[in-house]
């Protein structure tokens, strides 16, 4: 059985052809389905000198979505809230407590290899390369262990490499690179077996302006011309506002938030800001829906709603008081996510922990 | 004393970070048992066969063994003490920095491995040696004066591995990767300090050059002043003068890497 | 079916894995030669010392030195053996303690042939060239009437003493993943135990012999066959074709190990790290 055919029979040759195997499924049937999944851990604490004390823990509770073919998804949520291990139940790397867990129609906990050709992972805080080996050869390693058929490889490699910027880099192990080039070796090895679905755990961590810059315009890229279906976790929101068109907001194992990043802004009620240099030290402006927040000499600081024109507050601004400069600034989504999880129609529940009960 | 509450501290922080690795070291009491039973039938078997081998009787064989499985990872016999951390400072180039501080870098180095010890003794060594003496006949004194003079032995023994484990650890300044002599160092050590076998059973000629190598100091000193098969003194001067003079030597050599270390830029 | 499938796939990571480090060792050719010398000395450090046993006694436990060079050539080969395969496996716990364990996880290979092959060390070679070395020496030295069962016995006892100790090495992985720092642990059953076996089974009591031949069957890797092919009786009351069944103990062994790392692996997906 050469190595073509294996790949024939698993249907994971690439995306062009996944979406004929997808369609074979029904065009409604989402690529990414998760109904009611749950994941609860034992946590033993020494509480004395000898006594142990064991709590149960839902690092996830009963979560549900669906994510369609060629979205790029962006999942949030503070530390501990649950987004690496929603991620790792995906992979396949953990099994779900409860719940129905299935991508590309496969369930991960059952099928992890069948399942693993089809993904690909970008950990940021571990590599999935191998530590003390060239670059190149963790890519030729995983040539042979995708089973990449040469031409396809070639194809890959020479491609990724441009994008991503790694021809200098190949021949260094990979303990020597540095932060942001071993990311970029990650990417490009998470893609070179042409995977349907990407998944990216805090990918931006530590990186530069300039990285962070470079892997996300690949991302766009990526989502744009091949279709590849992207969920990142990530806690800086600026990856977010630049790639994902979809949020999700997870907290403490549930998801709070599930929709379009504008309606983000306006569940979190957001305001931006407008800042003005006046030409000497004025009482506060009065210029309604906006609101003075600040004053410090000159300048004002002016909150008003997000939804709200900025060009017809400035032109009432003009018009009644002396300028010398102005700025508008978007709203801080680190309170927007604040606000939606502390918002009152949902109010924040404690990890539900369950002394000693059975989960069946 | 300044300088000796200093010294005292940086025991004191090898002692704590070793006490932290908990697991490792409850499997190492039970690796350094499950060698020790194997050891003290073979040598039971061995004495039964030439009694009186190396001047010992069964019992004093029995707690040569114990007392070996003890000392192991005490005294760092094979390696993998405080010198490994300082090859790797070496290796990386972090070195440059403590040789610029003004606390001497043998003694910062010989305190923290003294704290190690100190913990690999009471947490690791003490209870392979007390399951040995509970159920196998063991040879061990009964006056305080001897075990005194033993303490004392164990004292030295430390100072002079990790005198030996210093040199080796400063070779790395000029060759650049520990992994070869790392090795060498396993070797000898197993060897020479008479972990296979009691120095006193070597034969001939090879037996009289191992017994005065500085390896004996280990083990063979301090076991043969515990069964009170040797005197004290001469013990306590046999170990004293090859610490000296190891000491010393790696104070020579410390120097030449310093100046070293100052001409390249670090 | 998904069984043998799952088999030859490992089998395939592992070559490819395996294959990739010899490659880069081999980049480093003279520090690579010295690294095999270097493991050859200190594993062989242990039959120096039989030999200086043997400078001061005849006998030991009643053997003598070629009986005594046959059991450890054994011993010595066949855990040479699983060590070149699956040595590496002790470093387990430390890959879960920095959190890299996930990533083999998300490959497409089993993950029991991604932990072996990790850091294959061709210089372990070392370790079974002295081995044979001593073996082929006691082959030479012994007093055996050679038939061709005993001769046949020779290689089979290589062969299933590395099935032997390599299961021990995969069950003592999976013990890892559930008590992460116990790397030692391990040890003391797998060099102990090669240790152990280079001595003759009359010089250890009897409970350790019982031990040892039926509650974790290490006394199939050379003692139980060698005492035959020498012609010496086995501390324990043993029927005849227990000689014969170093092959039936091994696989059994693997099966076991089989068992054992499927349950680890389960228990780490369940509860994480």
């Amino acid at each position: 059985m050469g190595d073509e055919a294996f790949i024939g029979a698993d249907g994971a040759a690439g995306v062009g052809e996944a979406i004929g195997v997808g369609e074979a499924f029904g065009a409604d049937e989402a690529f990414i389905e998760v109904d009611g999944v749950e994941k609860v851990f034992d946590v033993r604490r020494r509480t004395g000198f000898l006594k142990r004390e064991r709590r149960r823990v839902r690092a996830v509770d009963s979560i549900s979505f669906r994510v369609a073919r060629g979205e790029m998804v962006g999942y949030i949520g503070p530390n501990g809230a649950g987004k690496s291990t929603t991620i790792k139940m995906l992979t396949g790397i953990l099994t779900p407590s409860g719940g129905r867990l299935r991508v590309a129609g496969i369930d991960p906990s059952r099928e992890r290899t069948r399942l693993a050709h089809r993904i690909g992972v970008v950990f940021g805080q571990r590599t999935t390369l191998w530590w003390d080996l060239p670059l190149i050869d963790s890519y030729r390693l995983m040539h042979r262990m995708y089973r990449i058929p040469d031409a396809r490889y070639r194809e890959n490699l020479d491609r990724l490499v441009e994008l991503l910027g790694l021809e200098d880099l190949l021949e260094v192990p990979v303990r020597q690179l540095s932060l942001g080039q071993r990311m970029r070796g990650d990417v490009a090895a998470a893609l070179l077996h042409d995977p349907e679905v990407l998944y990216l755990d805090e990918p931006t961590i530590g990186l530069d302006v300039m990285s962070k810059a470079r892997v996300r315009a690949f991302l766009r890229e990526l989502n744009a011309e091949r279709g590849t279906t992207v969920l990142l976790t990530t806690h800086d929101l600026q990856d977010i506002e630049q790639l994902c068109s979809r949020v999700m907001v997870i907290d403490h194992g549930r998801l709070v938030y599930d929709g379009a990043l504008a309606g983000l802004h306006e569940v979190g009620e957001s305001e931006r800001m407008l800042v003005v240099d006046l030409e000497r030290e004025l009482p506060p402006i009065e210029a309604p829906p906006a609101r003075v927040v600040k004053v410090e000499g000159p300048r004002q600081w002016l909150a008003f709603p997000a939804s709200e024109s900025a060009a017809a507050l400035v032109a009432r601004v003009a018009a009644d008081h002396p300028l010398v400069d102005l700025s508008v600034r978007e709203p801080d989504i680190e309170a927007v996510i604040a606000r939606v999880l502390n918002s009152p129609a949902e109010p924040p529940e404690a990890p539900r922990e369950d002394v000693g009960r059975v989960i069946s | 004393m300044g300088a000796g509450r200093l010294y005292l501290a940086v025991a004191a922080g090898g002692f704590r970070r070793y006490a932290t690795y908990r697991l490792a070291t409850a499997a190492g009491v039970f690796t350094n048992t499950v060698f020790g039973v194997i050891l003290v039938f073979t040598y039971l078997a061995l004495w039964e066969e030439r009694p009186g081998l190396g001047g010992y009787d069964q019992a004093q064989a029995v707690t040569y063994v114990w007392l070996g499985q003890c000392l192991f990872a005490t005294l760092a016999i094979q390696g993998g003490g405080a010198e490994k951390e300082l090859m790797e400072r070496i290796r990386t180039g972090e070195v440059a920095v403590d040789l610029y501080r003004p606390v001497d870098l043998q003694l910062w180095w010989l305190a923290g491995d003294l704290g190690r010890a100190a913990f690999q003794l009471l947490g690791r060594g003490v209870v392979p040696f007390l399951f040995g003496a509970a159920f196998f006949p063991t040879a061990l004194p009964t006056d305080v004066a001897r075990w005194a003079a033993f303490t004392v032995t164990l004292l030295l023994a430390g100072v002079v591995s990790f005198a030996i484990r210093y040199l080796v650890a400063l070779s790395v300044f000029w060759l650049l990767d520990g992994t070869g002599v790392n090795q060498a160092l396993m070797i000898a050590g197993l060897f020479f300090s008479g972990m296979l076998l009691p120095l006193n059973a070597f034969p001939g000629a090879f037996g009289e050059v191992v017994r005065v190598l500085p390896w004996a100091a280990q083990l063979q000193m301090p076991a043969d002043v515990l069964m009170g098969e040797t005197g004290v003194a001469g013990a306590l001067a046999f170990q004293a003068g090859w610490a000296v003079v190891l000491l010393a030597a790696g104070r020579a050599v410390q120097s030449a890497a310093t100046r070293r270390v100052v001409v390249q830029g670090g | 079916m998904a069984e043998r499938g799952a088999v030859v796939e490992g089998l395939r990571a592992y070559r490819l894995i395996a294959g990739m480090w010899v490659r880069s060792s081999m980049t480093y050719r003279t520090s690579f030669a010295v690294t095999v010398v270097g493991n050859l000395l200190l594993t062989g450090l242990d039959f120096v010392g039989i030999l200086l046993m043997f400078s001061q006694v005849d006998r030991l436990g009643g053997w003598s030195l070629p009986e005594v060079a046959f059991l450890y050539g054994l011993s010595v080969t066949a855990f040479g053996f699983a060590d070149l395969v699956l040595g590496s496996m002790d470093a387990l716990g430390a890959r879960m303690r920095d959190g890299s364990f996930d990533v083999l996880l998300v490959r497409p290979v089993p993950v029991l042939a991604q932990v072996g092959a990790d850091r294959f060390a061709l210089r372990r070679l070392g370790r079974i060239t002295q081995g044979l070395a001593v073996l082929g020496w006691a082959l030479s030295a012994v007093d055996v009437e050679w038939t061709a069962a005993k001769v046949l016995l020779v290689p089979v006892m290589v062969l299933s003493g590395a099935v032997i100790f390599g299961a021990v090495f995969v069950a003592g992985a999976a013990f890892q993943i559930v008590a992460q720092d116990a790397a030692e642990v391990q040890n003391a059953f797998t060099y102990g135990g090669t240790t152990l076996l280079q001595y003759p089974p009359t010089v250890f009591g009897n409970d350790l012999v019982r031990g040892v031949t039926f509650t974790l069957p290490l006394a199939f890797v050379n003692w139980v066959p060698a005492a035959h092919v020498l012609g010496r009786p086995y501390p324990v009351a043993l029927p005849g074709w227990t000689a014969y069944a170093s092959p039936l103990v091994a696989a059994v062994c693997c099966g076991a190990a089989g068992l054992v790392w499927r349950s680890g692996l389960r228990a780490y997906r369940s509860t994480g790290s």
